[in-house]
């Protein structure tokens, strides 16, 4: 196989590494953009994905399948917020409690709906969500270099990851463009004034939690129903947290964070392919070494080393009307 | 909140904590009941489980030994407003270090090497913690964020150490060595004999006792040091710690590294103690069951050892659960574990108006019944 195809290959491996982190990196974009920390992605992910897997395996439908899991993920996003909104409880310790019992929640129902030891199933081909060949795919296919491109990386992948990729546009036009942006925002900056203008903090703040959870159920439904084909125990395997990174990696803005999702993808992509390979003039490139680089970029962006990543001013801080 | 009274302590540390506990059992008893098994017969099993017979107490204070160091590790950061969420990888860390030292120091004497243990514990736990201190202090990065990042490097760093550099020659398991036999900490079991007296043989080892000994020193430090009033200030607020001459950054910093230092004690329970050995992901998940553990023991050294031992209880209970009852596994422990967490710290203020309420409304009966 020569080197360009295997550059192809790569790519396509990137955009579905990193389908599931660019929704979750929106996801979590829209709760902090509004003031309440979410370390719930984790959780929620996992979550959403055993709900898919579990729907779309009783009714054979991968739409009922997703359906479950927005409708589980924006649930625990409910959740989220009534603990960190309405009883102004501490968002960090909320998000580690909900990443906690999702993750021993998901196992315990697994196995008692399905005696696998946390598995569901595995889906038939109907109750998943298939490649899709664009228009034009096959036609082009033999064009050498913008032919393969075509055909290989930009076509040929399940919806959800067009949605995705479509999700950070349409994300930035809602946060930059509407009423409803502009008041998210401001809530997460300066909930005050948002409160003076008559606007209710406690609802942007509830609308910005089930933004979040609507969309970190596509990326729990991908993982289980379009990249795999069953759930599994602790699948989402710190994807979650992943994402977080690379939305702090973005500065909390939806174009620089697909970019630092596409990176992380990349990385994961190119961590399972680089597994004993020798690089000439480098040598064996350790794999951990590839799996930790995108923990380890965050930790020196956070540091200020690239650039600054300022967070929303009232980020972490609940609400109290009267002081 | 300027109407609002204050409540008096036997109500808010004794009785708020509590209702909270009990939401979190009764939902968990709900769980149970969904999948369709009976929730008294689960606590029975349970309890019997823990308690029942010798060995079991045993193990139950084995798996406390641990949350005691993880849970006191977080609350010594909590108390300086932070929150330490990377004790899961400064334990890890830890335990690279008590490897190391008993690994590479193996001609040294018992109780000196006892020593070196727990400075190596300390030493590398506090350096894994030190980096994220230092970006909070000084640069300002989230400290939650650094923690979590740095569970992840931890988690690869120590499996590329363990797969390429500690394993022994020929051996195909990612593990360390076995540490000398003479260097492993001794089994409580095995001290009870040596004065005569008869014990179920049982995880349980010396590093318990430290556990018990690091509670009081914890206390001592955190309410009777200047330093432990510096990080208390620092936590309650940073600005008017600035304005009495105390440097925050200092004490972000001091108050990390001896939570990192306290989350690599939990290697020489497991370590040194049980495994005598490094295993891949040997701290299973202690560091998060820590955050339950402060915040249900309100980040006060006495009240960590009682949430310490009823997790203990439910960790060894759920073992004993997951033989009688196939359907339920351990993960019933991680769900109460999920569900204390978040009512007894994310949902902690749930109760508190409507208390605050009645109680405010009984005083004022009493006065009116008083003055009458």
């Amino acid at each position: 196989m020569d080197n360009f195809q295997m550059i192809v290959l790569l790519l396509d491996a990137t955009m579905r590494t990193s389908t599931p982190l660019i929704l979750a990196a929106l996801a979590g974009m829209f709760s902090e953009r509004a003031g309440t920390i979410n370390l719930a992605l984790e959780g929620m992910m996992l979550g959403g994905a055993f709900s898919a897997a579990c729907v779309a395996y009783y009714t054979n439908s991968h739409w009922l399948g997703l359906g479950a899991a927005v409708l589980t993920t924006m649930g625990l996003s409910l959740l989220h917020g009534f603990a960190c909104i309405t009883h102004k409880g501490n968002q960090v310790v909320s998000g580690m409690a909900i990443n906690i019992l999702m993750s021993g929640l998901t196992a315990l129902v697994g196995i008692a709906l399905f005696a696998q030891g946390g598995k569901t199933p595995a889906l038939d081909h109907s109750a998943r969500f298939q490649p899709i060949t664009l228009p034009g795919a096959d036609a082009v296919a033999n064009v050498p270099i913008l032919g393969s491109l075509y055909s290989e990386l930009i076509s040929g992948h399940n919806i959800l990851v067009y949605v995705a990729f479509l999700a950070v546009p349409a994300s930035w036009w809602v946060l930059y463009r509407t009423r409803f942006g502009l008041r998210l925002r401001a809530v997460g900056e300066n909930p005050g004034a948002v409160d003076t203008a008559g606007i209710s903090v406690v609802g942007m703040r509830y609308k910005s939690v089930l933004c979040s959870g609507f969309l970190v159920g596509i990326s729990g439904a991908y993982l289980s129903t379009a990249q795999g084909a069953s759930f599994l125990s602790d699948m989402t395997a710190g994807k979650g947290y992943i994402a977080l990174a690379a939305m702090v990696f973005g500065k909390w803005r939806p174009f620089p964070a697909m970019f630092a999702c596409i990176l992380f993808g990349f990385l994961d992509a190119a961590a399972t392919r680089l597994q004993g390979v020798i690089l000439p003039g480098i040598g064996e490139v350790p794999v951990q070494l590839v799996q930790a680089l995108p923990y380890i970029l965050t930790v020196i962006l956070l540091a200020g080393f690239i650039g600054r990543a300022v967070a929303p001013k009232s980020l972490g801080r609940p609400y109290v009307k009267e002081r | 909140m300027s109407d609002s009274i204050q409540l008096p302590r036997w109500i808010d540390v004794g009785v708020l904590p509590l209702m909270n506990l009990v939401l979190a059992f009764l939902i968990s008893g709900l769980v149970v009941m969904a999948i369709g098994e009976n929730p008294t017969e689960v606590v029975r099993i349970m309890l019997y489980g823990a308690f029942g017979y010798e060995e079991a107490v045993g193990y139950t204070l084995y798996y406390t030994t641990n949350f005691i160091f993880t849970g006191l590790a977080f609350a010594v950061a909590f108390h300086a407003g932070l929150f330490n969420i990377g004790v899961e990888g400064q334990a890890y860390v830890g335990g690279l270090g008590v490897t190391l030292a008993a690994l590479y120091l193996n001609w040294l004497p018992f109780p000196v090497m006892l020593v070196v243990a727990i400075l190596a514990a300390a030493l590398f736990g506090a350096a894994w913690a030190y980096i994220p201190a230092y970006l909070q202090a000084r640069r300002g990065s989230h400290v939650v964020i650094t923690t979590i990042m740095f569970n992840f490097i931890a988690s690869s760093l120590m499996v590329y150490l363990l797969v390429n550099v500690l394993r022994p020659q020929g051996s195909m398991t990612p593990e360390s060595a076995a540490i000398d036999e003479n260097l492993t900490l001794p089994y409580i079991h095995n001290m009870a004999a040596w004065f005569g007296i008869d014990m179920a043989s049982s995880p349980l080892n010396l590093s318990f006792v430290y556990a018990l000994v690091c509670c009081v020193l914890v206390w001592l430090f955190i309410w009777h040091t200047r330093w432990g009033y510096a990080i208390r200030t620092v936590g309650a607020n940073a600005a008017a710690a600035t304005f009495a001459g105390i440097e925050p950054g200092r004490y972000i910093i001091m108050a990390m590294m001896i939570s990192g230092a306290l989350s690599g004690f939990m290697a020489l329970n497991e370590v040194m103690g049980v495994q005598h050995r490094l295993l891949i992901d040997f701290t299973a998940g202690y560091g998060f069951v820590g955050i339950a553990v402060a915040l249900m023991g309100r980040n006060h050294p006495f009240g960590i050892f009682l949430s310490a031992l009823l997790f203990g209880m439910l960790y060894q209970g759920g073992a004993e659960l997951s033989f009688e009852i196939p359907t339920i596994t351990n993960d019933m422990v991680v769900v109460i574990q999920g569900l204390v967490i978040l009512c007894t710290g994310a949902l902690e203020h749930m109760f508190r108006p409507r208390v605050t309420k009645i109680y405010t409304a009984w005083r004022l009966r009493q006065k009116t019944q008083e003055a009458a």
